[in-house]
């Protein structure tokens, strides 16, 4: 087993016991990256090679150069005697979504590909501060709208390594597979409406969507301000609680960032699930989705092979001590899509007006009469469709004469939604869930090309995810074992209100349920 | 299926959201929104009686999860030319823009 295949924690001890250092740790994980990465996106990047379609392809951007400056930063601060920071040595990825200093922050879109910020996001920031090592930053669907990773327009797009041949999902597809492939243990992702749990449970790691407001937004570039959350991915849940507990807590330069103090989540972690009471929904095993011929709405139930690993989990759960609790009724999930639709639209639409080629990003070079003509020749050439999509639907739902009907009526069904949540963990309530344990995807990854330029059906893979978007509830997917075709299977738990350390020990003990079972020892392709 | 977003209606889409699209870019992008406006349609089957309000984010705004207001300092930024080099025209710290349209108004 080589450095770069422990997890955070495990490199944190070796380095600390002076076995390591952190330019070891470094060297390790950019050899990784050079013999599974293959070669980073970029803008025009040409026909896929058979070589291409074996590798992962998850950066944009390496910044090795920083990574091994800090790297020798730390070492020297270790030989000095003195705390560099709780993350110290660890190599991590960032979503380029989030600005960074000195580096390309591009969003994966055309508009902004030259674009370096001036300034980096707060979640960046105390990353580094706590002594993780940025060594790049890594591929999403263009500014975060899609689920499969593929709307990049930098190209080849991120690949499953459990199967190159699949999608990452998205749109923090760049981070679940350079996690998955052993290039970083953890990876700073955002979730909008699944971002970081869909393709977490694609690639068979853990992801961590925070409450809102746990983490800043600072410095991450919008797409539904609502709804967006930074937060971890990770192969293991100590991990992922441990880098939440770096880049949790408030921040004067975003005011939707919470005051609320986030508990030392490793000093709870190992304390098991005697006596929580965790829930599972009919309304999560089904799934609703629209018929690709004729667009009608049909319901039917979820994958065996999906729920069974839910059932398992829960069995596993109980057997451990926690109290299952059966038909939770959650009767509003089936309607967090279409409010997606218009919600997460309308706030896109906002965000995205200050692309227009004059502060930065990209400027037509073809000649325009006037500056109207500048802003709308610089926005199509700078958007590509998915961003374009978006844009006009929210511009159509948010308009005086459709607004009554459509955008204030998704922010009534999200109360709806909200309501759902707010029952069943209510302490005084018929259920006083601690978590509901529910599927985190309809289906395990899909073929790359299978969906994409299917606006709606892709827009399906995020239905079991959307929800706690809408309530800003968190919720983590943890690895639980593969399907027929050995993809892994995610499981999701959310729970309530800035009360991701139950989602932790929940997790840290399913985990300690399924360490001798024999799907963890099996490794993903691009590593066998 | 009935079109909801006709070709009038989205080239005005189209102008709002300040952008030009080709033909085919066009003909793509209005099937697809009409596909999802048949899946919004579905909010419009949802009972909502009064005392359903709009929520705009999900965790509710209390004191206790909120940031409180705080005073409004100016804070210079370290490195503005670091900004202004962002931009694709910049001449002497202005930023340079194409001519401005102008309307006289009657």
């Amino acid at each position: 087993m080589e450095l770069c295949d422990l997890s955070a924690l495990e490199l944190t001890q070796l380095l600390r016991q002076k076995k390591t250092s952190a330019v070891e740790i470094l060297e390790s994980t950019l050899e990784r990256i050079g013999s599974v990465d293959g070669r980073s996106g970029a803008l025009d990047g040409g026909a896929l090679t058979d070589e291409d379609k074996q590798k992962v392809h998850a950066f944009i951007t390496l910044t090795d150069d920083r990574a091994l400056e800090h790297a020798q930063q730390i070492d020297k601060q270790l030989a000095n005697s003195e705390d560099p920071g709780p993350l110290a040595g660890v190599p991590f990825s960032v979503k380029d979504i989030f600005c960074v200093t000195g580096t390309p922050s591009t969003a994966a879109s055309r508009i902004l590909a030259n674009f370096k910020a001036p300034y980096t996001a707060t979640a960046v920031a105390r990353m580094e501060a706590a002594g993780a090592l940025m060594v790049g930053k890594v591929n999403l669907d263009e500014f975060t709208h899609g689920s499969s990773n593929e709307s990049s327009a930098f190209q080849p797009s991120p690949r499953n390594p459990w199967d190159t041949s699949r999608v990452p999902g998205g749109s923090s597809g760049g981070s679940a597979a350079s996690v998955a492939a052993g290039e970083v243990p953890l990876s700073l992702g955002t979730d909008t409406a699944g971002s970081i749990r869909q393709p977490a449970a694609f690639c068979g790691v853990v992801g961590v969507k925070p409450t809102y407001g746990r983490v800043s937004r600072y410095g991450l570039i919008a797409f539904a301000s609502s709804l967006d959350c930074p937060g971890p991915v990770a192969r293991t849940v100590t991990d992922a609680a441990a880098m939440l507990q770096v880049i949790s807590g408030a921040d004067d330069r975003d005011a939707t960032s919470a005051p609320t103090p986030a508990p030392d989540y490793l000093s709870t972690i190992e304390n098991g699930v005697k006596g929580m009471r965790i829930g599972l929904s009919p309304d999560y095993f089904r799934i609703t989705y629209p018929d690709p011929q004729t667009g009608e709405l049909l319901i039917q139930a979820l994958p065996a092979e999906i729920e069974r690993s839910v059932r398992q989990a829960a069995e596993k759960l109980a057997a451990m001590g926690a109290e299952i609790v059966e038909d939770v009724p959650m009767p509003n999930t089936r309607f967090g899509i279409p409010a997606y639709f218009v919600i997460s639209r309308v706030e896109t639409a906002s965000n995205l007006h200050r692309f227009d080629g004059v502060k930065y990003g990209l400027r037509t070079k073809a000649p325009t009469a006037d500056l109207t003509q500048m802003y709308r020749q610089s926005r199509n050439e700078g958007f590509g469709l998915q961003p374009k999509l978006r844009i006009l639907m929210g511009m159509y739902v948010s308009a005086a004469q459709y607004s009554e009907e459509y955008y204030k009526r998704a922010l009534r069904v999200r109360t709806l939604i909200r309501r759902d949540f707010e029952s069943v963990y209510d302490p005084a309530g018929k259920y006083r869930l601690d978590a509901l344990l529910t599927p985190t995807t309809p289906t395990t990854a899909f073929a790359m090309e299978a969906i994409y330029g299917n606006s709606v059906l892709m827009q399906y893979a995020d239905q079991l995810t959307v929800s706690a978007n809408h309530a800003g509830v968190p919720g983590i997917s943890i690895p639980a074992g593969f399907d027929k075709s050995g993809l892994p299977i995610g499981i999701q738990l959310l729970g309530a209100d800035f009360c991701e350390d139950k989602l932790f020990r929940i997790g840290r003990a399913y985990e300690h349920a399924t360490e001798s079972a024999e799907w963890r020892q099996v490794k993903p392709q691009v590593l066998r | 299926m009935s079109e909801s977003i006709t070709v009038d209606v989205f080239d005005h889409l189209v102008g709002l959201a300040a952008l030009e699209l080709t033909p085919d870019q066009a003909d793509y992008l209005r099937t697809q929104l009409n596909h999802q406006l048949k899946v919004i349609d579905e909010l419009k089957a949802i009972p909502l009686d009064e005392n359903v309000p709009i929520n705009l984010h999900g965790v509710p705004y209390e004191k206790a999860t909120s940031s409180l207001p705080r005073e409004d300092i100016h804070k210079p930024f370290a490195d503005p030319k670091s900004i202004l080099a962002q931009s694709p025209q910049v001449d002497d710290g202005y930023i340079i823009v194409p001519d401005i349209p102008h309307t006289t108004l009657k």
